[in-house]
């Protein structure tokens, strides 16, 4: 045995950070913990709490999803990893400095920009990004200010995912569900006061193309208090092309199908009478203008362009025709996408795609540099995808540790120099204790109104419990 | 938790899971508790299996089995269907593990933990690991 050689291998620890606190972030963490003895994580998040859209993204009616977080805990309280909250990479600390400190950084902090319409009309008032929309009802911080103005009839939601659906649900749901759960105070009084009635939900394409999953579509079917209002023109042909529909869109297609043109049974069409509120689905429709009210101060209505399909199934295109409709409303989302953004210039992207590229989670061209989550496959998919594609890096990573293609010749200081920059900086990093200062007293504060935390909805506020 | 208990009581279901590797696991659980609970109660380390703590939120927790196996574990809702739909590698004899409850009859079966997407792909282009 080489002793010298023995010795000095082993007092080189790699040591990895990860950029994003986010179900990306945290399975990254949780993959290289668990595969390898040896290695040090730290997590570096721009806000003084972490997990992201689990925490800002994920409806409020919803905590199921949310349960991932008490896994992420385990992680955050491994004794190789550390949390460093209140830390925003790209401005705080540069990539190429953790990237000094570190033997290698993994760039997971997702997508954080939305995608433009690009139509006249766009910046109005009442009209708002769902981005933006979803970050109001779910306390994030920098968007506390919105206060979206719901005093109209009819709101129209442009994108056909989950994330549409999941406005449609907030806009829609009795607010004797929503006031259990952990939406925050100032949405539930607006949504209490609301007069949206009718919520429709455009998509460029048909009904074989919609991206949402049936567990949403399933859940506004049966949303108490609303009735479907669906186009049965619109489902010409969709009953021939059914038999050779792949499971998962053909499940999803039969359900809409059976509310769209199916007579309903009793008990389904007296619920449906009932109903005050109502929500649709409208195919075939690209936004083309947002039009004023006559003062010009805010959105009056959509004028929507009819499309027509050319091709058929996942690849089918929308081929816009001379024809528009007119619709009436004072409320506009555009829900076409999430997008993520440069935060450090030194870090290769591709703008066209809007992500870091790389192979297997290996940004190309950047040694010792890594992505996961939503920034390394654009934002698309649910949790369990980004868990399996976070893994993936991971496992490209050891596998360079492994290969000796990750570069572990020197002794890195990790932590200890990234906080010497950043004390000299005025930066102070939020632990993972501190957050759980934060999450105790929220979830005290959401006691006495049945709810499971109301959340604390500024920076400031959430350092100075941080610090108490 | 103590395991002071005889080698088997006769109140046991034997379960064999087939792990991502292909390596046969068997392990003991009782009447009533869902493929989940025995993952976690044997502390199986099936990487990023029950996501959403058996709440059908996520369908990490997917499962495969054995034609005769899948027609004895009872109906299916409309709500596990749902979250299978969205599950990698999906079978007709696919369930959910946090759906399923240990009864007798079920004694000695095999449940199979999926390829992940990495691992179908890695097996294609012939990397290792
Ligand atoms: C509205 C919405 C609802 C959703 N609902 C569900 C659902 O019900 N079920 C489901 O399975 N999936 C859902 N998803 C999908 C799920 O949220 C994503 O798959 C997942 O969050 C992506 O993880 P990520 O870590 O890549 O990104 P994120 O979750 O966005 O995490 C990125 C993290 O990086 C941090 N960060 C950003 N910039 C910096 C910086 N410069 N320095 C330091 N940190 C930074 C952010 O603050 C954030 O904490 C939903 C998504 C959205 C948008
Ligand atoms: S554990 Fe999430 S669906 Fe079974």
């Amino acid at each position: 045995i080489n002793r010298r050689g023995d010795a000095a291998f082993s007092s080189c620890r790699p040591k990895v950070c990860v950029v994003g606190s986010g179900p990306a972030g945290f399975y990254t963490a949780q993959h290289l913990i668990k595969g390898r003895q040896d290695v040090e994580v730290d997590i570096y998040e721009q806000l003084p709490v972490p997990f992201g859209l689990v925490r800002f993204g994920v409806a409020p009616d919803h905590p199921e999803v949310k349960n991932v977080i008490n896994t992420f805990t385990q992680t955050a309280k491994h004794a190789r990893c550390n949390f460093y909250g209140n830390v925003n990479v790209g401005k705080d600390v540069s990539v190429q400095e953790l990237q000094q400190a570190y033997h290698a950084v993994i760039l997971s902090y997702g997508a954080e920009g939305n995608r433009r319409m690009g139509i006249p009309g766009e910046d109005l008032a009442g009209v708002y990004s769902a981005k933006d929309f979803v970050g109001w009802y779910n306390g994030l911080p920098s968007c506390r200010e919105l206060s979206p103005d719901l005093n109209c009839d009819t709101a129209v939601i442009l994108g056909q995912g989950n994330v549409a659906l999941d406005i449609a649900r907030i806009l829609l749901s009795p607010t004797d569900i929503l006031k259990k759960t952990d939406i925050t105070h100032p949405a539930l009084e607006a949504l209490t006061e609301s007069k949206v009635r009718r919520v429709l939900i455009v998509g460029r394409r048909g009904p074989m193309q919609v991206a949402c999953t049936i567990k949403e579509l399933r859940e506004m079917v049966k949303l108490p208090g609303t009735r479907p209002e669906l186009v049965q023109a619109d489902f010409e042909g969709v009953a021939q092309a059914l038999p050779d529909l792949p499971r998962p869109r053909k499940r999803l297609t039969e359900l809409m199908f059976k509310a769209a043109v199916e007579p309903p049974a009793k008990d389904e069409q007296e619920r449906r009478s009932k109903a005050s509120r109502s929500w649709g689905l409208r195919f075939f429709r690209s936004p083309a203008m947002v039009l004023p009210n006559p003062d010009g101060t805010k959105a009056a209505a959509i004028r929507l362009a009819v499309n027509k399909l050319e091709g058929s199934g996942e690849a089918a295109r929308a081929v816009l025709t001379d024809e528009v409709e007119d619709v009436t409303c004072g409320l506009v989302i555009s829900s076409i996408g999430y997008k993520s953004l440069l935060i450090d210039s030194s870090v290769p992207f591709d703008s066209g795609k809007a992500i870091v590229p790389n192979q297997m989670g290996r940004v190309q061209q950047a040694p010792g540099l890594y992505c996961s989550g939503w920034l390394k496959t654009g934002p698309t998919g649910v949790i369990a995808t980004t868990m399996n594609n976070s893994f993936d890096t991971a496992r490209s990573l050891m596998e360079d540790l492994d290969s000796g293609n990750l570069d572990m010749s020197a002794a890195k200081s990790g932590a200890q120099h990234i906080r010497t920059l950043l004390e000299e900086r005025g930066v102070k990093p939020v632990t993972f204790s501190d957050w759980e200062k934060i999450d105790s007293v929220e979830v005290k504060r959401g006691e006495s109104t049945g709810k499971p935390r109301e959340k604390l909805l500024t920076v400031e506020n959430m350092l100075q419990v941080a610090w108490a | 938790v103590t395991r002071a208990q005889p080698l088997r009581s006769d109140n046991r279901v034997t379960v064999h899971f087939i792990n991502r590797d292909g390596e046969k696991i068997t392990v003991e659980g009782s009447p009533g508790d869902s493929l989940l609970d025995v993952v976690i109660n044997e502390d199986l380390d099936f990487d990023g299996f029950g996501a959403c703590e058996g709440t059908l939120a996520c369908s990490t927790c997917h499962l495969i089995f054995d034609e005769d196996v899948y027609k004895k574990l009872g109906p299916v809702t409309d709500e596990e269907m749902d979250m299978l739909d969205l599950a990698y590698g999906l079978t007709d004899t696919s369930r959910l593990g946090c759906q399923i409850c240990l009864s007798r009859s079920l004694e000695g079966m095999v449940a199979r933990v999926p390829e992940s997407v990495a691992d179908i792909r890695q097996s294609q282009d012939g990397s290792s690991q």
